[in-house]
């Protein structure tokens, strides 16, 4: 079950207080589809269908308006995702630097592939283009802390570090 | 167990007991013992530290504190100074002469000594969240100058004049595109900044977003007076969350002091300032498809014309300019065209920033005159190739941008000479390659990612990409057939020529300008199936050299395949069937006798 | 408070640059590097070490930050600034180097000599 699913009502009511909040905030503005959505994100860990049709209703839009702009962008998940959001970077610099090497280790320590999430839904596993992070490359971000300069054996000690 | 958590040293060499070391060392062994502290703080006699004109000496580490002249008096000071309260003994220490002369100013680091930073003037030196040190560096001064001295039409000319391009790729003139948006007919236009800085291998604007956040907001705030914008937004990259944080912060500051908002420093120019997060589409990157995105629409480019500067955001007059284009502009205000005009060359002028990354020793971000060569770049600047190895040429310019051999490493960084190499300067990324890099594998790698990116919307992107993609992925893997060149060749024109926009149009470039100067690369994946950089794992043989094998058996324990085998101490065999090709082996080999062929 | 007029700028910013060489000619700074790259490679660890040796010595120090100068190489990266000194940059620090940098430099002004990288001109 995901975990919104098995959530406390009291959470639940909670989590459906922040979303009228999040809507009351944008009232009005222009353009504020994809700010409620990355909102509505932050509140429930991903974009479950419910809160896709709460949006579409508030905003006056086609749900298949909103449905096309969720799964455009990379940014937007259907599914829900686990505690640690764990991205290797795969891009130039990373790539002629041995990036594939330590992506291949970080499949093996956590034990899924790209896009997706540990059944105890500890991790979720995701590429991405480029950090920006490229004088320090290989790079791997976990949440919002950024690793650098690493070699594929440090990689059980930095994931370990995450619950 | 009783952790140490400090060491003493006592200098115990000839002259050192000679002057009173031996006392010293007795006094410390029986004042800790006195204190209790001879279990956590460790004493220890060295030897001579060669430094006997100072003795006796006292170290004392974690910090390495070095006192010197030390009688058995001092010791209880420096014990319950030092070791209790953590307050070394000043009147003991070693004070070294001052060597400030001794250590190079930045100006004279070989990182440093060709790099002109306009656009980076504060980054490094400034704290970004603090408004007050960039106003105290004469920040804002020229956003005053622009609305109090000049008129809109002045400002405009003066960024034309300077000859001032876009940073962000194309490298249009910006004073112009500055001028057909003020054209335009309208009252309500819209300004934007492009902080998508997508483009893997670069990462110059997210250093002036987290570095100097005032710089954007200072220019973007002058282009609005000049243009006649009343709003605008910056787009900005969900991957950078610093960034984010840090603009935040500087509009709430800029707005407190009344230089961003309603009447602008007292006059009845207003300008207001947002902060638009990106979802994560490279594809929104290109003008028109960010403008989707802020509009809450799928980041998809359109047809131009009509051009942002007649209808753009929300389908009004909009200027749109990339983070570092922006930064120029209160240096050009502030010092003048003219100064910015005497940087770079005739066509280029001013600085550029590159990210320069890769195989090479000083990695990080350079800002240079246009029309320096990459060779300066490179060797001068970057330090050369890591490891000594041989330079291949340098990926310029992303996945939109080129390759360039080492034969041309005279090239002046400039935007016609770029160009003509077949690359581009794209948003200033530079990736260095040396000779274990395949040019094969490297288009792949960039394929692969405009494939991804690629919205959709035309055919020639949306196929045209896949179909090279493929047929690149299958050079790579040894499948590769003697049309291939040719056809990739015709794809890659074809998109350049009809895809709609940007990305498309730049995509096939990594794949012809590898094509152009590394084609017998090509030719060795496709004929002797082969790869020359020993890259493309598919291509590779794995062998043992049995006059070097030892028949240790190391090897055959560290394949994960089981495909080594042989007696002990008798030369081992691999199974090519069997090998997977994973080097695991040549890791283990501690007699170098597994070739990689 | 709202900047009305040219005067007021121009106030402010000489407020800002007496109270900067203000503090330029007494307070000792120490800057950590902390644009993403530098964090990447550990500045934040750096800082806390920094700040630990600080507290534990009573010392009254700045501790303070700025962005990404471009030599990602050498991240984490911290500069040192003493009173009437240059300041100085130091390269590739570990939380281990805190105390060294703290009780060389920052106490008793030796620039310790492994760690730097190079000074600023200006003061």
């Amino acid at each position: 079950m995901p975990e919104a699913g098995c959530a406390q009502p009291a959470e639940d009511v909670q989590m459906e207080k922040e979303l009228q909040d999040l809507f009351a905030k944008w009232r009005g503005v222009k353009g504020s589809l994809i700010p409620i959505l990355q909102g509505a994100q932050e509140i429930y860990g991903y974009l479950p269908k419910e809160v896709l049709l709460q949006i579409a209703r508030e905003l006056k839009l086609p749900p298949s308006r909103v449905f096309g702009v969720v799964t455009f962008y990379a940014q937007f998940h259907l599914e829900p995702r686990g505690r640690n959001i764990v991205r290797v970077c795969l891009g130039t610099a990373c790539h002629v630097r041995g990036a594939s090497k330590v992506y291949e280790r970080l499949q093996d320590e956590i034990g899924v592939g790209d896009g997706e999430t540990t059944e105890d839904l500890r991790f979720t596993l995701e590429t991405v283009a480029c950090l920006g992070c490229c004088g320090l490359s290989p790079v791997v971000m976990i949440n919002d802390d950024t690793h650098g300069r690493l070699e594929p054996e440090n990689l059980k000690g930095i994931v370990d570090q995450y619950e | 167990m009783q952790l140490v958590r400090a060491h003493v040293l006592v200098c115990g060499g000839k002259n050192c007991t000679a002057s009173g070391s031996e006392q010293v060392r007795e006094a410390f062994a029986k004042e800790l013992e006195k204190k209790k502290l001879d279990q956590e703080i460790r004493l220890v006699e060295t030897d001579c530290h060669g430094f006997c004109e100072m003795g006796p000496l006292v170290i004392v580490y974690p910090e390495g504190t070095f006192y010197v002249r030390v009688t058995a008096e001092d010791v209880p000071v420096i014990i319950e100074e030092h070791l209790v309260k953590g307050r070394p003994v000043d009147r003991l220490l070693y004070k070294a002469p001052v060597k400030e002369d001794e250590i190079p100013k930045y100006k004279e680091l070989d990182f440093y000594r060709k790099q002109h930073r306009v656009a980076l003037r504060n980054c490094g030196s400034i704290n970004p969240e603090k408004i007050e040190e960039y106003i105290a560096r004469g920040g804002y001064a020229s956003l005053e100058k622009a609305i109090y001295d000049l008129t809109p039409e002045q400002v405009i000319e003066e960024t034309k004049t300077s000859g001032l391009r876009g940073r962000g790729g194309g490298g249009f003139p910006t004073g112009l595109k500055w001028e057909f948006c003020r054209r335009s007919p309208g009252d309500l236009k819209y300004l934007i900044c492009n902080a998508d800085e997508g483009d893997p291998g670069a990462f110059m604007d997210r250093s002036i977003l987290e570095g100097d956040p005032h710089s954007l907001i200072e220019g973007m705030a002058i282009a609005a007076y000049a243009i006649g914008c009343s709003e605008g937004y910056i787009y900005c990259r969900a991957e950078y969350p610093l960034a984010i944080k840090r603009l935040k912060i500087a509009i709430a500051q800029a707005e407190e002091l009344g230089l961003l908002g309603d009447n602008i420093l007292g006059t009845d120019f207003s300008f207001t300032l947002h902060i638009k997060e990106g979802a994560g589409a490279f594809v929104c990157g290109e003008e028109t498809a960010l403008m989707a995105s802020i509009e809450g629409k799928r980041g998809m480019p359109r047809v131009r014309p009509p051009f942002p500067a007649q209808k753009g955001l929300w389908d009004k007059p909009s200027n749109i300019n990339n983070v570092e284009t922006y930064a120029n502009v209160p240096m050009i205000i502030g010092k003048g065209a003219d100064w910015f005009g005497s940087m770079g060359t005739e066509k280029s002028k001013g600085t550029k920033v590159f990210a320069l990354t890769g195989k090479v020793n000083n990695t990080g971000l350079v800002e240079v005159p246009m029309g320096v060569t990459i060779r300066d770049i490179i060797f001068e600047i970057g330090g050369g190739i890591v490891g000594g190895k041989e330079y291949k040429g340098v990926q310029i310019g992303g996945p939109s941008g080129g390759c360039i051999p080492a034969s041309l490493m005279d090239t002046p960084v400039d935007y016609e000479s770029l160009i003509e190499a077949g690359a581009m300067m794209g948003s200033g990324g530079l990736v260095v390659m040396d000779e274990t890099t395949c040019m094969v594998d490297l288009s792949r790698f960039f394929l692969n990612f405009t494939q991804s990116e690629s919205c959709g919307k035309c055919t020639p992107c949306r196929e045209g990409t896949k179909r090279m993609l493929e047929i690149l992925t299958r050079i790579c893997e040894g499948e590769g057939v003697p049309e291939d060149i040719e056809t990739l060749e015709r794809l890659g024109r074809v998109i350049k020529s009809t895809a709609l926009c940007g990305l498309g149009n730049t995509a096939p470039n990594p794949v012809l300008s590898t094509l152009r100067y590394f084609r017998d690369e090509y030719e060795a994946h496709i004929y002797d199936k082969r790869c020359p950089a020993h890259a493309c794992s598919a291509l590779l043989v794995y062998t043992i050299d049995e006059e070097k094998c030892s028949g240790c058996g190391r090897c055959a324990r560290a394949c994960p395949a089981g495909a080594i085998t042989g007696e002990k101490k008798e030369p081992h065999k691999i199974d090519p069937e069997k090998c997977i090709k994973c080097g695991s082996c040549i890791e283990s080999c501690k007699r170098g006798a597994i070739l990689r062929l | 408070m709202k900047l009305t007029n040219r005067e007021e700028l121009k106030k402010y910013r000489e407020e800002a640059q007496k109270e900067i060489s203000a503090r330029n000619a007494e307070e000792i700074r120490v800057i950590v590097g902390m644009g993403t790259c530098g964090i990447a490679a550990g500045a934040r660890d750096f800082m806390t070490a920094v700040l630990e040796e600080v507290n534990n010595r009573n010392l009254q120090v700045t501790v303070t930050q700025t962005g990404c100068i471009g030599m990602c190489e050498q991240e984490p990266l911290v500069d040192v600034q003493r009173p009437g000194e240059e300041r100085v940059t130091y390269g590739k620090v570990k939380p281990s180097d805190a105390a060294r940098i703290i009780v060389g430099h920052v106490m008793h002004g030796n620039i310790v000599e492994d760690l730097v990288i190079a000074r600023f001109e200006e003061v």
